[in-house]
């Protein structure tokens, strides 16, 4: 399973690195779901991926078992997952308003907004 | 002495308000803040030698040290009494204006900051107070700010002192690390001989620059004149007691600390005696009132900086003796400047005279102001010059270089004191031609100048009596060992009372043919080369070589930012490559199950569809599927939180998508397939990358697992058997307070960034009554579900963040199948509301923790029974995780309906 993990990690992160190299601006959101994804899975997998049990202390028992998943990781990524879809979501209204505005998706044509 | 300077803050952000209420009274209330001060210094409740230190950021060294010497006294009086009588002067003259409320402000924070650098004893915290004074001076000098000149000016005075500012913080922290003291009374004591230290030339250095620029010595001198820009009270101020004479206090101070060296004398004397000679001069060739008065003030600062930089016993004296004189007598001439400019509509003292009789107060003070400006004897000023000609003529060595520059600076000055004190009073002038028909300033504007002239007089007639005892400990200070003081008006028959006729003749003569000194100065043409054009210049220049640089790494292309970082972070990665060499890719498709390898090739063929296809639904389908593929890995690796997390996340991602699809461009390339090959190279190699780094970082183990303590505490202590949501509201409690403000954030910023107009919403996407139905059925359910979801999150799969997104979905279906409107309906409270009741719940619960220890600490009650739910345990991370859960909702929903309702 880790060696897949990191296949499907890498792929992921062909995926964004090409999409952001792009000029449509669409492109870019895309390129940022994708390398958000590679990057939860980098921190899910930091843990080891073995066979293990979700890490819920078992009725009855006072602590966690000691086949169970590290927490940690799951922890992080849990957040992650969150914020990354703020941060989807912020780009998407972006998005949407810059090309409303500017009545185009080329970023190179973006320059003049810089100052 | 924090306490003065904290009423003196106090006094500050209360000015506007008491400007509302009081309006021209606000500023009497004002200056009863530096009264007491001013009381409390004078009558001794704040003893000679007191100490403060308060705490402030121990780990640095950095505490709110004071200490109330006896410099630092005198300089405290001056700050807070002249500060008295500006306050009143300044309402008087500022009356009419607009903003004088936060005029206040500036003039008592600045008051403060002045008063802090006398009285700090931290050497960080001197500079802290330096800087306060530099800010507060551009903030006042700065005052007329729809003025493009007064800003230009205002800045020219913040950046040279500033610059200044950030060189002496250089030599303080030298000083400090040479000698492991970091206040002036422990550089004092210290045993570390500084001047031999191999240190001290970049330590003099790096302190004279702050000294120097802020007493605007040459070639510093251009700004003060240029601070002019100032309402006439703000001078009367920045150039008697305070601002200037800050880089003389500095000076002063570091006297016994860095001075009597070789360097110390050759740097200084040279530059006091061609500021205060030069000065001088170009004072004379003025016409204007209050330039004459800025360019005498920069030469007396020249003979005080040439005076302590001989810091012979009699030199330290005289500075003292000429600082104190020159405060009254300059304070007392500005305010009559403006006076005589609020009356009569000019400053320019050609056409100026004959305002005796008509301003006869006024006159008054400027008369024993002018007279003490001049050194005549009785008044204080006289006593001031008779020292610095002693103390030249008792030099062996370089007698010359000190008497010269002295002697003309106070001819000049002698000079100007009668065209500013005298001529606009006595002399001869048709008053009709002045812009304004003037009479008596009210009774606030003379006050000063009577009061401070009168004083002149006082202290001249008994110096002994009441100088001494103000000055004495100040000079033994600066000497390092007791002197003895014998003040008096009368020394007998000697060099220097020769020299004091011949600057009182030569003076004199100079003033009575001042008209045809002006004669002269109108053929004059203006300098080619001056310093406030080289500053100008530099200052051009440094701009567009900033611009041309910035233009290098900046062309704009987001693209070539990108190929940056990019090179940057590949080049790292490759490094790290490259140190894990020899550990082995433990590369295989061993025990891969069948589920397992359906979601790599999900995940893989989703990505290829998202990036290549040019459909905005297939990218769309693309990133679902990658979404859900990660999502199973999780549920099949032993994190169900995770799965359910990223499942919801994945639908309502879709969902936004859709809701502005219809608004986006078509996705296209815009550059032809040739030229991507380059990008898919790039991309590949990025991607071969991160594979092998992945692959090499499962091999090795850095460091243990440190979750183990989290699996062994959920129970015990935090009462919570799901490990990853007991982690996420109360073992990293802050790091989710963190993420829900973020939240909060970002729906604020779509808010802002569409601007959701309130009549808006209308529109239904799905006019299907199967799909209204269902929403409607679903709606409880689903509030229902995430009630329960929340409930159990802390021993079960679930909590705050899927329990939130569960009741967002809910509210997102009735918007979908009615409208939002009727969504915002059935929600019954607005979306901004939700997160701002979400985070404050959260703040609360993390609040309440501090009743036993810390922020964010869980505290429990005992748990009981209750039917249906059984065994309930309540406690502070529940309602944490019950203020991420409103949060949540809040967010989406806000996501949501501003996305939904810029459609209509």
């Amino acid at each position: 399973m880790s060696t897949m993990a990191a296949v499907i990690i890498g792929v992921l992160v062909a995926g964004a690195v090409y999409s952001l190299l792009q000029r449509s601006i669409v492109r870019i959101v895309v390129g940022i779901v994708l390398l958000s994804q590679a990057v939860n899975l980098t921190v899910f997998s930091a843990a080891g991926l073995k066979e293990a049990t979700p890490p819920v202390i078992a009725d009855g028992a006072r602590t966690l078992a000691d086949g169970a998943a590290d927490p940690l990781p799951q922890a992080l990524v849990l957040t992650a997952i969150v914020i990354g879809f703020g941060l989807v979501a912020f780009t998407l209204a972006l998005t949407t308003r810059t090309y409303q505005e500017l009545g185009d998706d080329d970023i190179e044509k973006f320059n003049r907004t810089d100052t | 002495m924090l306490i003065a300077i904290l009423t003196l803050l106090a006094l500050s952000a209360l000015a506007p308000l008491l400007e509302r209420v009081l309006r021209r009274h606000s500023y009497q209330v004002l200056a009863l803040g530096p009264l007491a001060v001013f009381v409390s210094l004078a009558g001794g409740f704040l003893p000679l030698g007191r100490t403060e230190n308060w705490a402030w950021f121990p780990s640095l060294g950095v505490g709110l040290d004071f200490h109330l010497t006896g410099l630092g006294r005198l300089m405290g009086l001056l700050i807070c009494g002249i500060g008295v009588l500006v306050l009143l002067y300044a309402r008087s003259y500022l009356d009419g204006e607009r903003l004088t409320g936060r005029f206040g402000c500036f003039l008592m924070l600045f008051m403060a900051a002045m008063l802090g650098v006398v009285l700090a004893d931290n050497l960080i915290l001197l500079f802290i107070f330096w800087e306060l004074t530099s800010i507060s001076s551009y903030l006042l000098i700065g005052y007329f700010h729809e003025s493009e000149e007064s800003r230009w000016k205002a800045l020219q005075a913040l950046l040279v002192t500033g610059f200044g500012g950030v060189a002496m913080l250089g030599g303080f922290i030298l000083l400090g690390l040479a000698t492991d003291a970091w206040t002036i009374s422990g550089l004092r004591a210290t045993d570390v001989v500084i001047i031999d230290h191999p240190w001290y030339p970049a330590i003099l250095t790096l302190v004279l620059l702050g000294a120097l620029t802020k007493s605007a010595q040459f070639p510093f001198h251009f700004w003060l004149p240029n601070a002019m820009a100032a309402p006439t009270p703000v001078s009367a101020y920045l150039h008697s007691a305070t601002m200037v004479k800050a880089g003389i206090f500095l000076l002063a101070t570091m006297h016994p600390i860095l001075g009597r060296t070789d360097a110390w004398a050759f740097t200084l004397v040279p530059i006091g005696g061609l500021t205060a000679a030069l000065a001088a001069y170009k004072g004379f060739l003025q016409t204007d009132l209050k330039s004459i008065l800025a360019y005498s003030t920069l030469s007396v600062l020249g003979i005080l900086t040439l005076m302590l930089g001989v810091g012979t016993d009699l030199a330290l004296k005289s500075a003292v003796l000429f600082m104190l004189g020159h405060a009254l007598y300059k304070a007392a001439l500005f305010m009559v400047a403006g006076s005589i400019d609020h009356e009569t509509g000019t400053r320019d003292v050609r056409v100026l005279g004959s305002l005796r009789s008509l301003m006869p107060m006024t006159a008054a003070g400027a008369l024993l102001a002018s007279f003490s400006k001049a050194g005549f004897p009785p008044f204080f000023g006289f006593v001031g010059k008779e020292y610095v000609y002693k103390t030249a003529t008792q030099l062996d060595e370089y007698a010359l270089l000190v008497l010269l520059p002295a002697t003309v600076a106070n001819m000049l000055l002698l000079a100007l004191a009668l065209k500013v004190g005298l001529h606009p009073f006595w002399s001869r002038a048709d008053v009709a031609r002045l812009p304004k028909k003037p009479h008596e300033a009210p009774w606030t504007m003379w006050i000063g100048p009577l009061a401070l002239g009168a004083a002149g007089l006082v202290m001249g007639l008994q110096p002994h009596r009441l100088v001494t005892p103000l000055v004495q400990p100040a000079v033994q200070e600066m000497a390092g060992h007791p002197v003895s003081f014998a003040l008096a008006l009368w020394h007998g028959f000697n060099l220097p009372l020769m020299l004091s006729v011949l600057t009182v003749t030569c003076g004199l003569t100079l003033y009575f043919f001042r008209r045809r000194a002006w004669a002269i100065f109108a053929r004059i043409k203006p300098n080619r080369f001056t310093f406030d054009l080289a500053y100008k210049t530099a200052f051009d220049r440094f701009f567009a070589d900033a611009k041309t640089v910035t233009g290098l790494l900046q062309s704009g292309s987001l693209r070539q930012y990108f190929m940056v970082i990019l090179m940057f972070t590949g080049g790292l990665l490759i490094y790290e490559l490259f140190l894990l060499g020899d550990v082995p890719l433990n590369a295989g498709l061993a025990g891969l199950s069948l589920v397992q390898g359906a979601c790599g090739l999900l995940a893989v063929g989703g990505t290829w569809v998202a990036v290549t296809s040019t459909s905005r639904t297939t990218v769309l389908a693309g990133l679902g599927l990658v979404g859900f593929a990660v999502g199973t890995i999780f549920l099949f690796q032993a994190a169900p939180d995770l799965a359910i997390t990223q499942i919801l996340v994945e639908a309502l991602t879709v969902v936004l998508f859709m809701l502005v699809l219809s608004r986006l461009p078509k996705i296209r390339f815009h550059r032809p397939a040739r030229t991507r090959m380059l990008d898919a190279a790039v991309a590949m190699f990025a991607g071969v990358i991160v594979t092998v780094l992945v692959l090499k970082a499962q091999a090795i183990e850095i460091a243990g697992p440190i979750s183990g303590a989290f699996g062994d505490l959920s129970y015990l202590q935090a009462k919570g058997k799901n490990v990853v949501n007991v982690i996420l509201v109360d073992f990293r409690a802050l790091d989710t307070l963190g993420e829900a403000t973020v939240l909060g954030i970002a729906a604020l910023g779509i808010k802002a960034l569409l601007c959701v107009p309130r009549a808006g919403g209308g529109r239904s996407y799905a006019d299907s009554l199967i799909f209204r139905t269902t929403a409607r059925a679903l709606m409880p359910i689903l509030v229902g579900l995430s009630l329960v979801v929340l409930y159990r999150g802390h021993n079960q799969p679930g909590g705050g963040f899927i329990g939130g997104l569960l009741a967002a979905i809910a509210v997102i279906l009735m918007s979908l199948a009615f409208s939002s409107r009727t969504a915002r309906m059935s929600m019954r409270i607005a979306p901004g509301t939700l997160i701002g009741v979400g985070l404050a719940v959260v703040l609360v619960s993390g609040l309440l923790g501090m009743f036993s220890q810390t922020f964010l600490t869980g505290l429990w009650l005992p748990a009981f029974e209750l039917p249906l739910l059984g065994k309930v345990h309540l406690g502070t991370p529940v309602l944490f995780d019950i203020g991420v859960y409103l949060a949540v909702i809040g967010f989406v929903t806000q996501t949501t309906f501003s996305l939904t309702e810029e459609n209509a």
